[in-house]
Formats: structure tokens, sequence, C-alpha cells
């Protein structure tokens, strides 16, 4: 099993999320968070104070997958969250030792 | 006509008898539209502070002050009512012992005959208003002043001592220099010959200079310039700005307290000076920053309401154009690089725009006076008026400034200016006020 953790611009979520349903993919936890990484933040000038702003607002998006599904899992996101322009964000994959479902207390696999 | 020009041919104070209000109350006739007129006015200008001030200035501080501001702004409002009742309207406006010509201890500040608004009935007039109806309309006046100067201090004064420099600073500085311009026939600037139809020196100079040395002597808030301290709601100061320009034709257009042909000039050429400062602000700002920003715009409208109050009865048309035009323009540098060049922390920019665009328009009021450049002040000559006005511009400076640091330095070593660090840090709405603007978390 494989954890997800793509950080993507916000007004992509909702392609992101459409393409990783159609992975197979049935949860994802979304986050508002700031960051700044080779795109640089904006300024903002009142009346000849200059602030420059460096925190650009993203998304978060963590999600659990198979081994099988990561592949595809990836491809959707960088199918849909790409613009070509700089601060498209990334991704970043870890390996997931466990899942247990609250509920049932079903795990891994079955808990995905 | 309120004014205290001796060569703008009032004539109607010139023929009233040399004393009393109430001798001057017997001999005129109500006329009622002048009174409805001057009723509509003074709500007008009360609305130029609650709500217009404290929204312009609320808008421009942080979150955690919007509240402080909109209380200082109110709270003038009630102490400055109260004080002028008691002696304010006396000490301003007093005629006793003044003789035109003469320079005497009342040309500097009235008599305490109408304390408590002494002898006054529905019957008393001034001119051909109530004179309860120009006591309020005056008060107004009174109470907007000092408001301006909480932008200078703003997000670091504690209120105590913000409500104890009001009402010494509206004691020992307004009264005196309303009472030297406005009072008529022997008051020491009304016979120099100063033109200031609506108190571009009485108001605007007196409280940017009263301003700039408030905030030097209170001293930066902690980490200006290097922290962030952008406006927290850039609306509410367009709100303000639109309310002061719409307030601002009872501003000037009243002070012909009558509504007639002096009214409807001050109202015109407001609205233009007004248009012609936006456009100027905004102009010079598209070309050195490239953008037009919504706060160069609002602050660049209140320049030039606060030039033309002084031309607003004298200037013509043209006039009304280069006075705005040149206040939006100057402002513009003095508002975004003077403070940053000599390092005072003038929060809201009172000097940078109140007291400078108040020299500007004071000293072009003298001119644009002149027939030859299109005026209706009847003043001799448009060069030797710009000197006259200078003398005007000087006086109040220097008045201003001394006094005023006279008042803080006394207020700083009994109560203390300042809220400490942590209140700072914390905000004055929950230090001073125990509540927040916002809550938005719930």
């Amino acid at each position: 099993m494989q954890w997800i953790t793509a950080i993507i611009k916000p007004f992509k979520l909702d392609e992101v999320r459409e393409a990783l349903a159609e992975a197979g993919v049935h949860g994802m936890t979304v986050t508002e968070v700031k960051g700044f990484g080779r795109q640089h933040g904006h300024t903002e000038l009142y009346r000849g104070a200059e602030y420059v702003v460096d925190f650009l607002p993203k998304l978060k998006i963590e999600l659990a997958v198979s081994d099988e599904q990561l592949e595809h899992a990836i491809e959707a996101i960088v199918g849909t969250a790409r613009t070509g322009k700089v601060g498209d964000g990334k991704i970043f994959v870890s390996a997931l030792e466990q899942v247990i479902r609250i509920r049932t207390q079903e795990v891994d696999a079955d808990a995905l | 006509m309120r004014s205290s020009r001796l060569l703008a041919g009032a004539a109607a104070l010139a023929l009233l008898p040399l004393s009393a209000f109430a001798q001057a109350a017997s001999v005129t006739k109500l006329d009622s539209g002048d009174t409805a007129w001057m009723l509509t006015a003074s709500m007008l200008v009360l609305m130029m502070t609650i709500p217009g001030a404290a929204l312009f200035y609320g808008g421009m501080v942080r979150a955690k002050n919007l509240l402080s501001v909109m209380m200082q702004c109110f709270a003038i409002t009630a102490l400055i009512t109260v004080l002028w009742i008691v002696y304010g309207y006396s000490l301003a406006f007093s005629t006793e012992g003044m003789h035109a010509g003469i320079t005497g201890w009342h040309s500097f500040i009235g008599g305490l005959d109408r304390a408590m608004l002494a002898g006054l009935t529905p019957d008393s007039r001034y001119q051909t208003v109530p004179e309860s109806v120009y006591v309020m309309f005056q008060l107004t006046f009174a109470i907007i002043t000092p408001v301006l100067i909480v932008g200078a201090y703003a997000e670091r004064m504690r209120f105590a001592a913000m409500l104890w420099f009001s009402a010494l600073w509206f004691t020992l500085v307004y009264l005196p220099i309303a009472h030297m311009v406005w009072s008529g026939p022997g008051s020491l600037l009304g016979d120099l010959g100063v033109l200031d139809f609506a108190g571009g020196t009485v108001v605007h100079i007196n409280a940017g200079v009263a301003g700039l040395v408030a905030c030097l002597v209170i001293g930066k808030r902690r980490g200006w310039p290097h922290t962030h301290m952008p406006p927290h709601n850039l609306g509410y100061t367009v709100i303000g700005a639109s309310l002061l320009w719409l307030g601002w034709f009872g501003f000037n257009a009243g002070s012909a307290v009558a509504a007639n042909g002096s009214a409807g000039m001050a109202m015109l050429v407001t609205q233009i000076a007004t248009a012609a400062a936006a456009i100027g602000w905004t102009a010079v700002e598209w070309t050195v920053h490239k953008r037009a920003s919504v706060l160069g715009i609002a602050s660049g409208a209140v320049a030039g309401l606060v030039a033309v109050t002084p031309a607003a009865g004298t200037c013509g048309p043209g006039g009304a154009l280069l006075i705005g035009l040149a206040a939006g323009v100057i402002c513009f540098f003095t508002a975004t690089r003077l403070k940053y060049r000599l390092g005072y922390d003038d929060t809201l920019d009172v000097f940078g725009v109140h007291a400078i665009a108040g020299i500007v328009g004071a000293l072009l009021t003298g001119p644009f006076a002149a027939a030859s450049l299109g005026g209706f002040g009847h003043v001799a000559s448009a060069w030797g008026q710009l000197w006259i006005q200078a003398k005007g511009v000087g006086f109040t400076i220097a008045w201003s400034a001394l006094l005023s640091v006279a008042i803080l330095k006394l207020l700083d070593r009994t109560l203390g200016l300042r809220v400490d660090a942590e209140q700072e840090q914390m905000g004055l709405d929950l230090a001073e006020h125990e509540e927040r603007a916002y809550d938005l978390q719930r």
C-alpha cells in the first residue's frame, strides 16, 4: 500500500477528484494549505508600503491506494492538475504500513 | 456668509453691531429656506465623522484595532458636544470685547459670556437662521477636527489618554484658532484678511499638524515599518471616503450659512476639486506603480475635499480643477514617500493627506480668489492674497505644533500615552475595550 500526498492548485480540485474516482480511488482527505516552491508569491502596495506575500494558497490531497492502483492514481492527478505553468504542485509517495477501518476493524486492502 | 474676510466683502457681517450675536439676531429676519438647508448641512457634517471618518480610518487599521478607532470617533463626538455646550461655543464665537482692526486679548479667544449657551432662546438668530442651528452646525466642525487626528496615533494610544488629549487639544488649539479665523471683525487672522471659507486652516492644517506631532511624541508602532500592517478592510475605507465626499457638501456649501448662490457654487467646486484630485493621485500612481489602487483613488478624493475647503466660497470651477489636481498629485508623494523617507509612523497619513492638502488648498485659495484667475473673492491682488494666506498657514502650524507638543508631553508624564507592548500586540479592541470586531470562528 502507498500513501499519496499531492499539493495542487485549488481550482483543479474537482477535475482531480473525478479522475481519481475513475481510477478506482474511493476516498481522500483535502486540506487548504499555504506554501511556496518555485512559484513566487505576490506583492501588495498600500500608500507606498509594499508587502511581499510569500505563501500562496494550495490544496493538499491525501489518499491511500493499493500498490496496483498507484500508477493510475498518479496518472489521474498529473493528467488533471497540470497546467504547464510554475506552481502546479507536487506529488509525494511513501510506503504505507497499515490501514484500519475503525467501524469494522478491517485491515489493509479490505480497509481501503 | 460665515467667514472672517474683511476683504471678501462680507457685507452682512460688516453692517452688524460690533458686539453680541443677540443684537444681531434682533435685526435679521428668519429665512426658512436657509434654516432648512442649515439643519440638513449640520446632519451631513456629523455624518462625516460618524460613520464617515470612523469607516474611512477603521478600514485601514488591522482587524484587531477596528473597534478602537470607531470608539475613538464616537467617544470624541460625545465628549466635544458636552464641552461645546459648556464653554466651547462661547470661547470660539463670543464677540465680547472685539473691535475691528484692534488686536487684543479677545482677538485670540472669545469670552465666557455665552458659556452654557447663555442667552440662547428659540428666537435667537445668527443671520437668517436660528442661532441654535448655527451652534449645532459649528459643533459638527469642532467634533470632526480632533477626530481627524485619530488617524495619526491609531493602533497604540490608551483610550483614557486619547480622551484627555482630545479635550485639551479642543480647548487650547481648536477653539482659539476657530475664534481667530471665524469670529468676525477684531479676530486676529480675520483682520489679517485670511480667507478660510469652510475650515482648511482651522480644521485640516490644524489637525494635520497635530497628527504629525502626536505620532512623533507617542512613537512608532512596534515593528513599523518592517512588519506587515496592511489595511484589513478597504471596502470600509471606500464607504467611509464616499460618506466623507457626500457629507462634505454640508461642510463646504453649508459654510455659506444660507441656501444661496454662494452655497451652490461651493457645492459645485467641491465636486470638481474632489474628482480632479482622485484623478491626479490615480494618474501618478498608475505611472509610478503601474497600478491604479482603490486606497489611492479614495485617498486622492479626500485630499481634494480637504484642499478645496478654504477656497470653496471664493474660487471658480477652473480654480477648483487646478487646486484638486495639485492636491492629488502632491499628496500622492507626501503620503507614499515622505513618512518612509523621514521615518515617522503617521498610521493613516493625517499629516501626508490632511495637513499637506490643507496647506496646498489654503495657499492656492489666495490667487484663485482673484477675479483675474476666475475667482469671486474680491481680493486686491492674487499674489498679495497668497502672502496673506501664507501668514495664516504659518501661524496655524506654529500654534498647533507648539501647543500639541505641550499637551502630549504633559499627558505622557502623567497618564502615559501608550498601551504596553503586550496590549499593542493583542490589539486595542481586546486590550482597551474587551471586545472584538470580528468573531468568524463561531
